[in-house]
């Protein structure tokens, strides 16, 4: 392996055998499986990188390395084995695509199963998007609308070549590389992603959004995303995933990072709907994401998510707040069926004074499957009135499924207040006979049911995100009772 | 409209019924009385199609078609109505919201397309005009926090709403003070007319004061045992069920 150049790749590529199932036949470029520093240099080199990004990842191999993937968390599955992965994959691509009359043709019909209209998307929700399949990003869209206001927002490969200084300065400072397992392989392989930055007093006129699909076989997907806000500005931005139907277990490491300069605000909303795998258990995207915001002076982040895909979820949006006066916010709701474990929640930790932090966690489990809130509230000494107000709440469909809260509390200040609320309720028959004895289904009942239940959350998407949302509930929950 | 014909029904290999005979004509008012575990409430539940209890043998016929194999959804599109005696809480979900949900379903069985919104909240107007509402309530969550009085009215304003052929009132003046069950019955009086029918299952006569009933059935140990007019409420009441042998 070690003499492996880009012309043997290539080579490899052509004779190599691909073994098409039910997902799109893309175009795809493939590297081997298996991960050593000739792979990340050549992924480094096929995006083009400056020698200090290449040096990145290598130090990031280095640390990933002497690292041993975590147990702690409340889910069980047969560990990835990471050199059978395919570190690359990318739809072969002419040239940089300006309008969407020039993307593949069956990139287009996959987008129309999803119900992802992008033309539609684009001239009635004034949403830019940049859509990401596999790894590489095929169309970015409105970039000269947002130019405008001077926002950057671009595929980080690009932003990597084009504004260097800035990547540089913020990349892995809230996430460093050596964070966790996840975010180190991550840090060393990510090919793709999102970059965005908004200038200082910039309203974002728009929601910008990214679409992220798996759909190579047996590639992992390590997107990488660098948000920044600058002071006083404001940006609302949305995350959608889906993944066709695979039968091997795909690996995603996603990194988010989040900077929230003085007085700035970012809104980070996810619907995530990978694939959870079949009935019995089989299959399904392992999610294993670092997501984390740093808040300055008076700055406000909102996570909000969905989580309704993924055979096991490993992922907790969390917030630094360290500037005085900052605010942390996080809604989520986490729907587990058949055989799908979620181990999700998020971490704030409060530094500055005053700061402020809000815990909204709706699970549902169903089926045979288990859903963990794990949340740790952290007062720093310094974090003098600090406020958290956490709130838990779990329904259960059925007796076979399992719900269970972690909650962490860490306080070194007392002049902190924190609350804690928890709620465990069950869809009862009685609630389905009253609905059906209404001429409601039983499906739809319980949709009804599950909506109520995460209307909180729910509220708090963007009003299209929402719609979208409430079905993906819905499609999620089919069949869960017999 | 509705005949039962020697319906027999268990739960959990317990018999409840044991024979049950009835005949409810449209414009008709029927009463069901008994003491406590006569079955009352077992028949209501049985109609409406709750699959905790078993039919063993007999049948339901509603509108010369029986509705034994019919899911209770089914049975509501049919226009089958029971206000329950216990209204259960959805957390998060508006009044509004669930009727709306419900009528549009029903619409859908019918193979029609859903309300208007234009319509939906003029019906809503004025249903709840009718059955003097306050209209705020709609707003909040299905239930939720609602009083006795309040669960009971927002039956019978769901009923107004899905304008069914047969109301079955389950236990409704349970949990009511006069001034409340008055209210109840007045809304029931207004929906009433020739082409649909009400079914009031109750333990006390009072309720059948003010929704007055044109028979009136005994039940005891799963079985009607004596009809008659709406006098026999008065004598059950003044003579107490050991009166009916």
């Amino acid at each position: 392996m070690n003499k492996y150049t880009e012309d043997d790749l290539k080579k490899e590529l052509e004779t190599q055998e691909y073994e098409y199932g039910f997902y799109s036949e893309l175009n795809a470029e493939t590297f081997p499986k298996g991960l050593n520093e000739d792979i990340i240099r050549a992924i480094s080199k096929k995006k083009e990188e400056p020698e200090w990004m290449t040096n990145w990842r290598l130090d990031a191999f280095k640390i990933w390395q002497e690292m041993e993937e975590p147990e702690w968390a409340n889910v069980h599955y047969k560990k990835p084995d990471f050199q059978a992965i395919s570190y690359y994959s990318a739809p072969k691509q002419k040239e940089q695509l300006k309008s969407l009359d020039d993307v593949d043709t069956e990139l287009l019909a996959m987008y129309k199963k999803l119900g992802i209209s992008v033309n539609e998307q684009k001239r009635m929700n004034n949403v830019a998007m940049d859509i990401v399949v596999d790894s590489v990003s095929v169309a970015t869209t409105f970039k000269e609308t947002l130019a405008k206001d001077g926002i950057i927002f671009m595929p980080i490969s690009e932003a990597i070549q084009k504004h260097s200084d800035l990547v540089k300065k913020y990349l892995g400072t809230i996430v460093p590389k050596k964070d966790n397992f996840y975010a180190a392989l991550n840090s060393a392989v990510f090919t793709d992603g999102s970059f965005c930055y908004i200038p200082k007093g910039v309203r974002c006129p728009m929601e910008l959004s990214t679409y992220f699909r798996i759909n190579e076989g047996g590639t992992g997907q390590f997107e990488r995303t660098l948000l920044i806000a600058d002071e006083g500005s404001y940006v609302s931005y949305l995350e959608g995933c889906t993944a066709p139907s695979r039968d091997e277990n795909q690996l995603h490491a996603a990194v988010v990072e989040l900077i929230a300069l003085d007085d700035a605000e970012i809104k980070y909303s996810t619907v995530q709907n990978w694939y959870p795998g079949n009935a019995e258990g089989i299959g399904g995207v392992f999610n294993f994401v670092t997501k984390r915001a740093l808040c300055e002076k008076n700055a406000k982040v909102s996570w909000t998510q969905v989580e309704t895909g993924s055979a096991v979820t490993w992922k907790y949006p969390s917030c630094i707040l360290k500037g005085d006066n900052s605010v942390g916010e996080f809604y989520s709701i986490a729907v587990t069926n058949n055989y799908q474990q979620a181990d999700t929640g998020t971490k704030m930790i409060h530094l500055g004074k005053n700061t402020r932090s809000t815990i909204i966690s709706k699970g549902v489990s169903a089926g045979k499957s288990q859903n963990s809130y794990r949340g740790l509230v952290q007062i720093g000494a310094r974090a003098d009135n600090a406020r958290n107000f956490s709130q838990c709440d779990s329904l259960l469909m059925g007796d076979e499924c399992g719900a269970h809260t972690f909650p962490y509390i860490e306080c070194k200040n007392n002049t902190a207040q924190i609350e804690h609320e928890a709620t465990t309720s069950k869809i009862g028959e009685d609630q389905l006979f009253y609905c059906n004895q209404r001429g409601i289904d039983t499906e739809k009942a319980i949709a009804l049911i599950v909506n109520g239940f995460s209307k909180e959350v729910l509220n708090k998407l963007p009003m299209e995100f929402a719609v979208e949302a409430r079905k993906l509930l819905e499609i999620s929950l089919e069949g869960s009772v017999g | 409209m509705l005949i039962i014909k020697n319906l027999h029904a268990s739960v959990n290999d317990t018999k409840i019924l044991k024979g049950i005979n009835l005949e409810i004509k449209a414009g008709e008012v029927h009463a069901i009385m008994g003491p406590n575990g006569s079955g009352k409430s077992t028949l209501s539940s049985v109609i409406a199609g709750n699959g905790v209890y078993d039919v063993d043998s007999g049948d339901i016929i509603l509108e010369n078609e029986s509705i034994l194999e019919m899911a209770p959804e089914e049975r509501a599109h049919k226009g089958i109505f029971m206000s329950f005696q216990y209204p259960v809480e959805i957390p998060g979900v508006s009044t509004i919201n669930f009727i709306k949900t419900a009528i549009n379903e029903k619409r859908k069985a019918q193979g029609l397309e859903d309300l208007p919104a234009k319509n939906m909240l003029q019906l809503i107007k004025e249903k709840s005009e009718l059955l003097e509402m306050d209209r705020k309530f709609l707003s909040r969550s299905l239930n939720q926090g609602f009083s006795g009085g309040e669960k009971k009215r927002n039956e019978i304003f769901q009923m107004a709403m899905l304008d069914p052929k047969l109301a079955i009132l389950d236990e409704t003046d349970s949990g009511l003070d006069i001034d409340a069950l008055k209210i109840v019955a007045n809304g029931v009086n207004k929906l009433k007319n020739e082409n649909n029918a009400v079914l009031v299952i109750t333990h006390y006569q009072r309720l059948l004061d003010y929704i007055v009933p044109d028979f009136v059935h005994v039940l005891k140990d799963g079985k009607i045992i004596k009809s008659g007019g709406k006098e026999l409420a008065l004598e059950l009441e003044a003579k107490g069920y050991d009166w009916v042998k």
